[in-house]
């Protein structure tokens, strides 16, 4: 039986799929849920769901700030597996978590991967657990039918790629920049040698992300034959853009994606 | 991580080559001024009842130990080819001894200071531009240690190629936790040989303050196969009970931050604490997981002093002395002060003297009570 990730894939089949990123709990947990409806009725495939920490290595200032926002708003791990209970119950949209390490590791590997499956999360992204970390994680991901997704940078090198692509599932997510998350002018040259590089060691979906934000950069990333692209920064720039008023932030957010969709 | 198995690479080659150990060696004792001396304190060891010695890394080039880290790591990116030097600092000491060699060896330099730590120690940001260094005040977060260090971070991912991140404890990613702690040791393996020389026999006790805790690694390991109890001192801040403290051994649990298992201070739910220390360099949620182990194993005593015993501390070895300590290592003689009880009269303490303190004099003289 084919997962909800893969489905996605299949059935966005020649246009690459829209990969939607907000931050569980930003600004609030209702409100949250509102924007996550949102970006799927706008056409989202595949909803990315950043669990707020404390210390976001990897993300830019307009996540790191959303992350603040969410845990200010009392967000926890339970918070998190609530919104995506919630979205479960309305759409069939393949959920992925993208945390870092220490919020799984304090709940327990094996609690906090069970809770995510019992939640109808599909796929768990971890931002600080390189490959070489990961047998255990893995392995509980494998138990608990969750996808185990992977980052490859333009600095990850081939031998570390074919380890990377021998353990994930879903796709593959590759970091357009060099650097961290957060809106940019272009999609780099080095991205595209990037999924040239990657698709040699793979037959995985390849989706790329940081710094995407127009439907210029998506039919960029589509000519170049990725399966996927992955938007945050934007994402959470309109939340950020229209905290005093909600329904248009709802309404710009569906604007936004369908503007994506359309390339 | 690609730059860190790179990072990890390079270490190895420069430890097996004996003209990088000539270099270091060249630089420690022309520039840095090693050997530091090992400093018997009569008046303090007739006040607290036991043989006081003080390990003076005050007296480095730069005003603490961090150089004999800066020093090395910075030769190492010169092997590596890299041309520019970015570091994380707290008190700022790091943040000078990374300006100290980016000027000498004539490579440019970036710190990344918590907002609050630069109004904190403003003179040592004057130091750092004096030298040339570009100082970037980080206003994310608790703007303070640990925001630096994400900072740098996101720097080091964005500019791999052609930068070299200069962790300054043992702390992040392997290699850094054991590469610090080998530059560092040289505080040890000059300590052992001096007490060796001086006492003939080895010390009863070495003990030092514990922020990331590169100073105290670098002063215990050349002591931990010997009959030597050491201690590390945690800052207790406003008392472990208020939760205002950076007792990470004391009171934290095993987590993982910056790329390192090891204790952390956190909630529930794995966010990190904000800590707070009256000195900015022991302002730091987690710790070497050296450390960890060492404190695991029970072959390391951790303890914590209080915020106020610390400003004691600071003052008593200033008058005893003439020595003023940095508020890191005044937390190392507050350990002393308190429990020194516990010593006899011919016991060898050995504390580690981090760095001076005219760093800290201002803030002290602004506090209520001043001198």
């Amino acid at each position: 039986m084919m997962g909800r990730i893969e489905t996605a894939f299949a059935a966005a089949a020649s246009k690459p799929a829209f990969i939607g990123f907000t931050v569980a709990g930003d600004p609030d947990t209702a409100t949250c849920i509102r924007i996550a409806r949102a970006l799927i009725a706008g056409g989202t495939d595949i909803l990315e769901l950043g669990v707020p920490f404390s210390d976001p290595v990897a993300d830019g200032p307009t996540i790191q700030k959303a992350d603040e926002r969410a845990l200010a708003a009392g967000t926890t791990p339970d918070t998190v597996f609530e919104i995506a209970r919630e979205i479960r119950k309305v759409s069939g949209v393949p959920i992925v978590f993208l945390t870092y390490y220490n919020i799984v590791y304090r709940r327990g590997i094996k609690r906090f991967y069970r809770e995510a499956h019992d939640a109808g999360v599909d796929g768990i992204l971890i931002a600080d657990m390189p490959v070489e970390e990961s047998e255990e994680v893995c392995a509980v991901a494998a138990r608990c039918g969750i996808d185990p997704i992977f980052l490859i940078t333009q600095t990850t090198t081939d031998d570390r790629i074919k380890k990377i692509a021998a353990k994930a599932h879903g796709y593959l997510y590759l970091v357009a920049v060099l650097g961290v998350t957060g809106v940019r002018d272009q999609v780099s040259e080095g991205a595209i040698d990037l999924l040239h590089r990657v698709r040699k060691h793979t037959k995985l979906p390849l989706a790329l992300g940081f710094g995407i934000s127009t439907p210029a950069h998506a039919r960029t990333c589509a000519r170049a034959g990725a399966d996927g692209v992955i938007v945050g920064s934007a994402i959470v720039e309109i939340v950020e853009r229209n905290l005093s008023d909600h329904d248009t932030m709802v309404l710009e957010l569906q604007d936004y994606v369908q503007s994506m969709k359309r390339v | 991580m690609s730059a860190l198995i790179e990072l990890e690479g390079a270490y190895e080659k420069v430890n097996k080559d004996p003209q990088f150990a000539r270099d270091l060696t060249a630089l420690q004792t022309e520039y840095a001024g090693r050997e530091t001396p090992l400093t018997f304190c009569p008046n303090a060891s007739r006040e607290l009842g036991c043989k006081i010695y003080l390990k003076r890394e005050d007296l480095v080039h730069g005003g603490s130990h961090k150089l004999n880290n800066t020093l090395g790591q910075a030769l190492l990116a010169k092997q590596m080819g890299k041309k520019r030097l970015i570091a994380e600092t707290g008190a700022g000491q790091h943040g000078v001894a990374t300006a100290i060699v980016g000027a000498v060896l004539g490579m440019p330099v970036e710190v990344y200071m918590g907002e609050v730590d630069t109004r904190r120690q403003a003179l040592n940001v004057f130091r750092m531009e004096l030298m040339g260094a570009k100082v970037i005040p980080v206003k994310s977060g608790t703007r303070t240690l640990k925001d630096a260090i994400n900072e740098a971070l996101r720097d080091w991912v964005a500019n791999v190629r052609d930068t070299y991140y200069l962790i300054g404890s043992v702390v992040g990613p392997h290699p850094y936790p054991l590469m610090v702690r080998d530059f560092q040791s040289v505080i040890g393996r000059e300590a052992r040989e001096q007490v060796m020389r001086k006492e003939g026999r080895l010390p009863d006790a070495v003990v030092a303050c514990v922020g990331g805790g590169s100073n105290a690694i670098g002063i215990f390991h050349p002591f931990l196969a010997d009959d030597v109890e050491l201690i590390g001192v945690e800052a207790g801040g406003e008392g472990i009970e208020t939760g205002k403290h950076s007792a990470t051994l004391c009171a934290g649990d095993a987590g993982v931050l910056h790329g390192t298992l090891s204790y952390l201070l956190q909630d529930e739910y794995g966010q990190v604490l904000p800590t707070h220390s009256i000195s900015a360099g022991l302002d730091y949620p987690g710790v070497g997981p050296e450390h960890a182990m060492l404190r695991d194993k029970h072959r390391v005593t951790y303890a914590a002093v209080n915020d106020p015993e610390v400003l004691d501390a600071f003052r008593f070895l200033s008058k005893t002395e003439g020595i003023i300590p940095a508020l890191e290592s005044a937390h190392a003689v507050a350990y002393v002060k308190q429990n020194a009880d516990r010593f006899d009269k011919d016991d060898i303490v050995i504390i580690n003297l981090s760095g001076r303190g005219d760093k800290d004099v201002a803030e002290v003289a602004a506090m209520k009570g001043g001198a």
